[in-house]
């Protein structure tokens, strides 16, 4: 055999990421969009345009509309998201490190997740009324199950060496969990609030669409009532963008509490 | 007698039906470095797991004997194979987490882990997280960890073995002087066999499963002689060891 180079064999299976071509690619999409409705490609009673979009939503602003529905929503998700996280965390923390409270708890949470929360709206505005209070259970039953389980999945991978790591050193009950269990749950546990967010953002809208005056999601179905496509699809736009932020302030956080990892 | 020593009585471990251990009987004199070797499986870190209360044993039980230093924070004090660091910890607070819940005043606290430490070579590294150091640097801050709280019995559970060969042989000395200046009775779990005739003042071979005491040895004179006297204690155990499905 003659003298050949050893050709190189490992070639593919590495794409690259280019954010610049993401971004490219979108703004694409938009400019296609209106110049399709410019074109009168389709009917824009049907389907709004990006500048109808941006002018309903400029229009919003300027008449002090906008903050009275988005003042509402936020509320309601501040309220329901944190009560839900708070009472999932502690219910997830008694499962994780209490043989008494681990079979039954685990019992009522695996019978009652899987029941769809949107469902339970008109049974919450039987209990707690059509105002806040169904809105507030809406969010909060609907946050505490995912909480939970992330936060007992998250305690039960807190590695058990560093556990006996700190009996060893004499550490009491409560330091061990304040300073081992904690901390080492707390990359499950943020990865548990970037999925209860989500979660929150459509029960709020979906409680909204029942017996609400104010919010986000009252707003886009009064929208639809009317056959205004630029107000519903503003709206839509709205809630796309708070999504985009709550997931982009939960982020900032796993970057600054996690950043030993 | 100062220092603290230990007695093993009659010591059985049971995980579920398998016997790890049999009958142990074993005394840990004071201020000595008793060093246990086995072939794997056979219930080494077990035995020094159930020596400094780490765990519960099926029959049988430990006694400590005499009184730890004034100074001595955590009598029975460990230093883990899989090093056992908080990564969410600097190297520095990773030392003070075994110091913050003692009656340690702050500013004493602060001398030292600095005191620590230097001793262990880290002064430079206090700030820098687990992820940061090497397999060797991580196992100083385990020992540094385990210094600063004055112990009175150190129980070492294969310091060395998660490390490259020679990481290890450059961490040897430095651990075999830093235990020699702490002045603490030592009990060094190993499979290695060099490490045993070098650290131990005796050495204790246990048999494959269920771990039985074979053989105490002094270690005195001829260290190749002794190595190879233990592994011909060792050798058809751990080849049966070997052969040997798992549960």
């Amino acid at each position: 055999m003659t003298d050949q180079p050893v050709p190189f064999r490992a070639r593919g299976f590495a794409p690259v990421t280019r954010p610049l071509a993401g971004a490219a690619t979108l703004l694409a999409l938009l400019l296609l969009w209106e110049l399709g409705a410019r074109a009168h490609l389709f009917a824009t009673t049907f389907l709004s345009t990006p500048t109808g979009i941006a002018h309903a939503i400029a229009g919003l602003i300027a008449s002090g509309e906008l903050w009275r529905h988005l003042a509402a929503s936020l509320a309601r998700l501040a309220w329901g998201w944190t009560s839900g996280t708070l009472a999932g965390l502690a219910a997830g923390l008694a499962i994780a490190l209490f043989t008494t409270a681990r079979s039954p708890g685990m019992a009522i949470v695996s019978a009652l997740f899987p029941i769809p929360k949107i469902a339970l709206v008109p049974l919450f505005i039987i209990w707690f009324g059509i105002g806040e209070g169904s809105k507030l259970a809406t969010l909060g039953f609907g946050v505490f199950f995912p909480t939970t389980i992330a936060t007992v999945a998250a305690i039960d991978a807190v590695p058990r060496s560093l556990i006996r790591m700190a009996q060893s050193f004499g550490l009491p009950w409560w330091a061990i969990t304040r300073k081992i269990i904690l901390p080492g749950a707390l990359p499950g546990i943020l990865a548990g609030c970037r999925i209860t967010a989500a979660t929150a953002i459509i029960l709020l809208v979906a409680a909204e669409m029942i017996g609400a005056e104010r919010g986000i999601g009252a707003f886009v179905l009064q929208a639809g009532n009317l056959y205004d496509v630029d107000a519903l699809m503003a709206g839509i736009t709205i809630l796309s963008a708070l999504g985009l932020i709550v997931a982009g302030v939960i982020g900032a956080l796993e970057r600054f509490l996690l950043r030993w990892r | 007698m100062s220092g603290l020593g230990l007695q093993v009585a009659a010591v059985t471990h049971r995980y579920g039906g398998l016997t790890a251990l049999e009958s142990i009987d074993l005394t840990i004199p004071p201020g000595e470095v008793t060093v246990i070797v086995g072939p794997s499986g056979c219930g080494k870190s077990t035995l020094l797991g159930i020596l400094g209360g780490l765990i519960d044993p099926s029959a049988g039980h430990v006694t400590q004997h005499g009184t730890p230093a004034p100074d001595c924070l955590n009598p029975l004090t460990y230093v883990f194979q899989d090093f056992a660091l908080l990564p969410w910890r600097s190297v520095a607070g990773n030392v003070a987490l075994a110091l913050e819940h003692t009656s340690l005043a702050r500013a004493e606290r602060t001398s030292r882990i600095a005191e620590v430490l230097a001793q262990t070579g880290l002064a430079d590294f206090a700030d820098a997280w687990p992820k940061q150091l090497s397999g060797g640097m991580r196992q100083r801050v385990g020992i540094a960890r385990a210094l600063a709280v004055r112990p009175a019995v150190l129980l070492m559970d294969e310091p060395l073995s998660a490390l490259d060969a020679q990481t290890r042989d450059l961490l040897l000395d430095d651990f075999a002087a830093l235990i020699a200046r702490a002045g603490a009775t030592v009990v060094w779990v190993t499979h290695n066999l060099a490490e045993a005739v070098r650290l131990g003042q005796r050495i204790v071979v246990l048999s494959r499963r269920p771990g039985r005491i074979k053989a105490i040895l002094p270690v005195h004179g001829d260290r190749q002689a002794l190595e190879a006297q233990l592994w011909s204690l060792i050798r058809d155990d751990a080849a049966a060891a070997d052969r040997e499905l798992t549960a």
